[in-house]
């Protein structure tokens, strides 16, 4: 029987790209565009303004958010204020433009930021990690799948961080992979699709503002509107009568009517867990609110204190952006670019692999 | 096999990239930016433990700073608040000149006792503030030497 060699795929080998041997001088035929990371980046985000602006592959309901809210200010600022400014004070309109500012600005912040994204790993610490996590495990011979689970302890709490197959990393605490935009993000709220974004660390802020602002917007237009159907329908004219002399107002009442609610509850749920420094996500899963009975188990995070939560979480330094959007892809080593790539010298080995195995398994035959 | 390098520029040049080694983040005080300061053992022949572990709590006092939260930054967040974050599309804040104070750190560390020894630093803001990536470098003159990578081959005896 023929002694084949078989040697052992080396991980390190397979992320790096295959030594290649001196670049043999080939005369440049045209000078190729550097492209910038947000060209090249992984995730389902698209970019504009050469990878100023991020937003969500799918923008959701964005469109009809901001929609909403402008016609419904539109309509208020023509049709109501006029009528109010002339019966009541001129602050109305200037309370209102303050608020639609607030509003609309804190909008397009919440969608138009990063929340958080982390980088995903590249293939030199991937194959750190996974040399990490077989060791403990032995031989490789029997496939077992590693423990894909790293414990650590923060503030006398056991935290679990769990490894990301698709980002290859292990998320840091409190940071969740999202599967619309596939990507992990730091401090993971929610993926809210009103703003066709995730909501994470560095975008909350503007999300609390915007909610905030908007339920105080919707509260005041609803309560001019009743205003000024009240003072029209004074001195015997009734409501019909002011419906029909401002039938703009009649939509703006439904609309606000039906959306303070949802607004206003939103908003009381987040300050909820601003006060509480948790997140959505935290407190959908009940991760720290001892479900299992162990009495032991509270928020890590959190200060103790209503008014330092509420400030780390609200008036904490701005993290910067990690994904480097409008950087340039270096060209000396191909570690930066897209997956598709790195994937290709797995499966060439795995070709590589099967035919020596068939080689093997027909020298062995005959 | 002290391979000597006078500056960053020769390291680059006449030296070829032998393995890198990483060092993880700390989550134990949460979850602000702090490295592990364990020291690695393939850096073990390369660089004197004490010199390494000033430069990770060096970065992590660095960071520990930019993420304070006190008074500054509460200042900072409020007036932030008022002006609908639009201040923060004008002004530099305060994270952000402390990360550049660490890139001129780390250069700083590279050039004076990093590069000498065959070793270079990889700021971790490129590294999306995950790993502190140390690549090892060895001489293309010294091929011989097995520069420490724990590559597993079994070819034949």
């Amino acid at each position: 029987m023929k002694n084949l060699d078989y040697q052992q795929i080396d991980p390190q080998a397979l992320a790096t790209p295959t030594p290649t041997p001196p670049p043999r001088p080939l005369p440049e035929h045209k000078p190729r565009r550097a492209r910038r990371k947000w060209e090249v980046f992984p995730g389902k985000n698209r970019f504009c303004c050469d990878g100023r602006v991020i937003v969500a592959r799918q923008c959701g309901v964005l469109p009809l958010t901001l929609g909403l809210i402008v016609l419904t200010s539109g309509l208020f600022f023509i049709f109501d204020c006029p009528f109010l400014v002339e019966h009541l004070t001129g602050c109305i309109p200037v309370i209102g433009g303050v608020l639609f500012v607030f509003v609309i600005i804190s909008l397009l912040q919440t969608s138009f930021t990063d929340p958080g994204i982390l980088p995903r790993a590249t293939p030199e610490e991937a194959a750190d990690i996974e040399k990490q996590i077989d060791n403990p495990t032995g031989s490789s011979s029997s496939y077992r799948p590693p423990p894909r689970t790293k414990e650590v302890v923060i503030n006398q709490q056991v935290v679990k961080l769990k490894y990301c197959f698709t980002c290859k990393i292990f998320r840091p605490p409190r940071t969740s992979h999202c599967s619309l935009c596939d990507n992990c993000v730091e401090r993971f709220d929610h993926h809210c699709p009103w703003v066709g974004n995730c909501v994470g660390k560095r975008n909350y802020r503007f999300f609390y503002t915007f909610i905030v602002s908007l339920s105080f917007l919707t509260a005041f237009i609803f309560g001019c509107v009743t205003t000024h159907l009240a003072l029209r329908s004074q001195g015997g004219n009734g409501l019909v009568f002011a419906l029909q002399a401002s039938p703009a107002s009649a939509l703006e009442l439904v609309v606000c009517f039906f959306s303070v609610w949802s607004i206003l509850g939103l908003s009381g749920f987040h300050t909820y867990l601003v006060a509480t420094n948790l997140t959505t996500n935290e407190d959908i899963k009940g991760s720290w609110s001892g479900k299992s009975g162990n009495e032991d188990v509270g928020n890590p995070y959190s200060y103790n204190s209503i008014i330092k939560n509420c400030c780390s979480v609200l008036c904490g330094p701005m993290p910067p952006s990690l994904i480097d959007r409008r950087g340039f892809v270096p060209s000396d080593d191909s570690v930066q670019t897209s997956p598709v790539e790195i994937d290709l010298p797995a499966a060439k080995n795995d070709t590589n692999m099967e035919r020596d195995c068939l080689d093997f398994a027909l020298s062995c035959a005959g | 096999m002290a391979t000597e390098f006078h500056n960053l520029q020769e390291l680059r040049h006449s030296a070829s990239l032998a393995n890198k080694v990483f060092i993880q983040r700390d989550y134990t005080d949460g979850t602000v930016c702090k490295f592990q300061t364990k020291f690695p053992s393939e850096l073990d022949s390369r660089i004197e433990r004490t010199l390494f572990e000033d430069t990770v709590k060096t970065l992590n006092n660095y960071y520990a700073e930019a993420e304070k939260i006190g008074g500054q930054s509460y200042l900072e967040g409020c007036l932030a608040c008022l002006t609908v974050y639009l201040i923060f599309l004008c002004i530099e804040t305060r994270y952000e000149k402390v990360l550049k104070k660490i890139s001129r750190y780390i250069q700083e560390q590279n050039e004076k006792v990093y590069a000498p020894r065959g070793l270079l630093i990889t700021d971790p803001i490129e590294r999306g503030m995950r790993v502190i990536e140390i690549s090892v470098y060895e001489d293309r003159g010294s091929s011989g030497s097995s520069s420490g990578s724990s590559t597993t081959s079994s070819s034949g005896r």
